[in-house]
């Protein structure tokens, strides 16, 4: 078991130090130069222009660039906002939480979606129920969902004007604060939930055929035991690392979702430092979701060798 | 919008279909299987309706006129937009901005990946490790959020969006091939093949790659509808293709603002994303049934 944290640890590493390799040519892959483009107009002022590539550390060779950079990264400095000032970091984790809540929120609508119907569709087979969920699901793997954020606002704001269309209040147990939340939260968490379910729905198949299966019911167990107890429990198992790997899908969802309802997350601020080509805190801001989406994955890794006995030798 | 999809592995199943038959065309295995036709005729007419957009398309589709936000019928079949724009025009001109993108990113980037998994799986040892490495990392980054910041970087035009969707597609084309070839190179006709001395480059291009092509076709249809999803939510985003080019995203991002007095311009372009995506979808997933029936209760039917 040991070991097998402990390689699931270290193959963290190498994609970690990637992440930061990528993210520092973001800057420099910027065409032309990042100075000029930033400075736009006053483009040509030579004291300007010096006094920036040396903020940047452009005017070293790329190698001392990487290592300045990496350790000021190790440090948790990631620099400075060209626009507000303010260290990118400070700047993130100003925004972070609202992302963590979005994704929460939405993780949660689809588990609630995913696995009952998931559930349903298994043990009825084929029946209208499974016809129909798996109809829909298939439709929500096609949906883009930012469309399908368009199409509820439509709904529920413009038409029933039920739910507010976007904007944000500080977090409270409030219906002033969960009406915000509400659609986005729906809106990211069903276009997870076709994932999900259609995960749920095989995985359980393939357990129900399973001879303990049959054990069970023919000990007399009440159906509904044999599928809580004994199905779905082992079910749950490729269902988890499902959910862990739509982590990716869920932080670029946030990033739509955000943008559809004026949401203000990390979604947000990377499409508005990009479009003012804040660079530090568009490479910043990218840097951190990627660390985040390789952490969430190492910790559903780490919960499935807990769950599995079987993954901790083979690893 | 789901994570990135990737085709299993080959399995016993797979080989075994390859074997008996590898000459078969694809879409022959796709005959008797009602909803990959459907799948496959939703593809066909997308297509055609792009292709052939400069002829079907009733007006230019970036001329404006002065009914703003129409609703349908009268002179514009499906309503105009904010500028007074033919909204049938713009998706249709949107299909064929859609559909180029994502042809052309999904042929690169399955071009690149085939390519490097066909080396790390045939050569295995460092260049394997070397390869494979560097396809984790850059799948260790969320799709959307990769592409984004190549864009960002390079600055949002039509180049620069086909070299970022580029990069985000072509690791699930190298994962797949890889483990495509690691199962064929164990063959007895690849053993064979070796044994009578054939060159690397003739065992790989005569029989390496044909086996694996069974997933790799599968995973070019799924990417196809990804790659949709992923250009119409940078267009959305307004990193896509630059304005006043059509394209389906942007036209949903301008449509939102003017929701409250005219849906048509925020309903039309979703319903061709979404139309277009369950397509590809419904067509791969019958491309990867007929190929491993083991997978067969997974899916639709």
């Amino acid at each position: 078991m040991i070991r097998a944290v402990g390689f699931r640890l270290a193959s963290v590493v190498p994609v970690l130090l990637g992440i930061s390799v990528i993210s520092f040519f973001l800057i420099r892959l910027v065409p032309g130069d990042v100075v000029s483009s930033i400075l736009g107009q006053d483009y040509g002022d030579p004291e300007l222009e010096a006094s920036m590539r040396e903020y940047f550390g452009l005017d070293r060779p790329v190698h001392e660039q990487f290592g300045s950079w990496f350790t000021s990264l190790i440090q948790g400095d990631l620099g400075h906002s060209m626009r507000t000032g303010r260290p990118v970091t400070e700047e993130i984790l100003d925004r972070f939480p609202q992302t963590l809540e979005l994704a929460l929120a939405a993780l949660l609508v689809s588990v609630a979606i995913s696995i009952p119907l998931g559930v349903i569709s298994a043990t009825r087979r084929n029946g209208v129920l499974d016809t129909g969920s798996r109809l829909i699901s298939l439709i929500g793997l096609s949906l883009p969902n930012f469309w399908l954020g368009i199409l509820l606002v439509l709904v529920f704001s413009v038409h029933l004007s039920w739910l507010p269309s976007g904007g944000y209040t500080p977090f409270a147990f409030s219906w002033d604060h969960f009406k915000y939340l509400l659609l986005p939260a729906v809106t990211l968490g069903t276009s997870l939930a076709a994932v999900t379910m259609r995960m749920t729905r095989s995985a359980l198949l393939e357990v129900l055929n399973q001879e303990y299966v049959r054990t069970a019911r023919s000990k007399g167990l009440r159906e509904i035991v044999v599928i809580n107890r004994h199905a779905l429990r082992n079910a749950l198992i490729p269902v988890v690392t499902v959910i862990g790997i739509q982590t990716g899908a869920l932080l670029g969802g946030t990033v739509v979702i955000e943008q559809v309802f004026s949401w203000p997350g990390l979604g947000t601020l990377v499409i508005r430092a990009i479009s003012q080509r804040d660079y530090p805190l568009v490479q910043g801001t990218i840097l951190f979701l990627a660390v985040f989406y390789v952490v969430v994955n190492l910790i559903v890794d780490l919960i499935y060798l807990y769950l599995d006995p079987r993954l901790r030798h083979d690893a | 919008m789901p994570s990135q999809p990737t085709v299993d592995e080959p399995t016993g199943a797979v080989r075994q279909w390859l074997r008996g038959r590898a000459r078969m065309p694809l879409l022959r295995t796709l005959r008797h299987d009602r909803i990959g036709i459907a799948g496959a005729v939703i593809v066909a007419t997308i297509i055609g309706a792009a292709a052939l957009a400069p002829w079907l398309a009733p007006y230019d589709p970036t001329a404006m006129s002065s009914h703003r936000l129409a609703a349908p019928g009268g002179i514009f079949p499906l309503g105009s937009d904010e500028a007074g724009r033919d909204l049938l025009s713009r998706v249709l001109y949107g299909a064929r901005t859609s559909i180029q993108v994502s042809v052309v990113v999904v042929t690169l980037a399955s071009l690149i990946g085939v390519t490097l998994g066909l080396l790390a799986g045939f050569y295995r040892g460092v260049l394997d490790g070397v390869i494979m490495r560097i396809m984790d990392m850059i799948f260790a980054f969320p799709t959307l959020l990769l592409a984004l910041a190549v864009v960002a970087a390079l600055g949002p035009d039509t180049r620069n969006l086909i070299i970022a969707l580029t990069v985000v597609f072509v690791p699930s084309f190298a994962r797949v091939t890889r483990g495509a070839v690691l199962s064929i190179s164990k063959e007895p006709y690849v053993e064979a093949a070796r044994s009578a001395g054939l060159r690397d480059r003739r065992i790989i291009l005569k029989y390496i790659l044909p086996n694996s092509m069974a997933p790799i076709a599968v995973q070019f249809t799924i990417s196809l509808a990804y790659a949709i999803l992923v250009e119409a939510s940078l267009g959305y985003l307004g990193l896509g293709v630059p304005p006043p080019a059509p394209s389906w995203g942007s036209m949903l991002s301008t449509g939102k603002a003017f929701m409250e007095i005219s849906v048509w311009p925020s309903l039309v372009p979703g319903i061709c994303i979404m139309i277009t995506v369950l397509g590809f979808n419904l067509l791969g997933d019958a491309l990867r049934d007929s190929l491993d029936p083991r997978l067969r209760s997974r899916v639709m039917r």
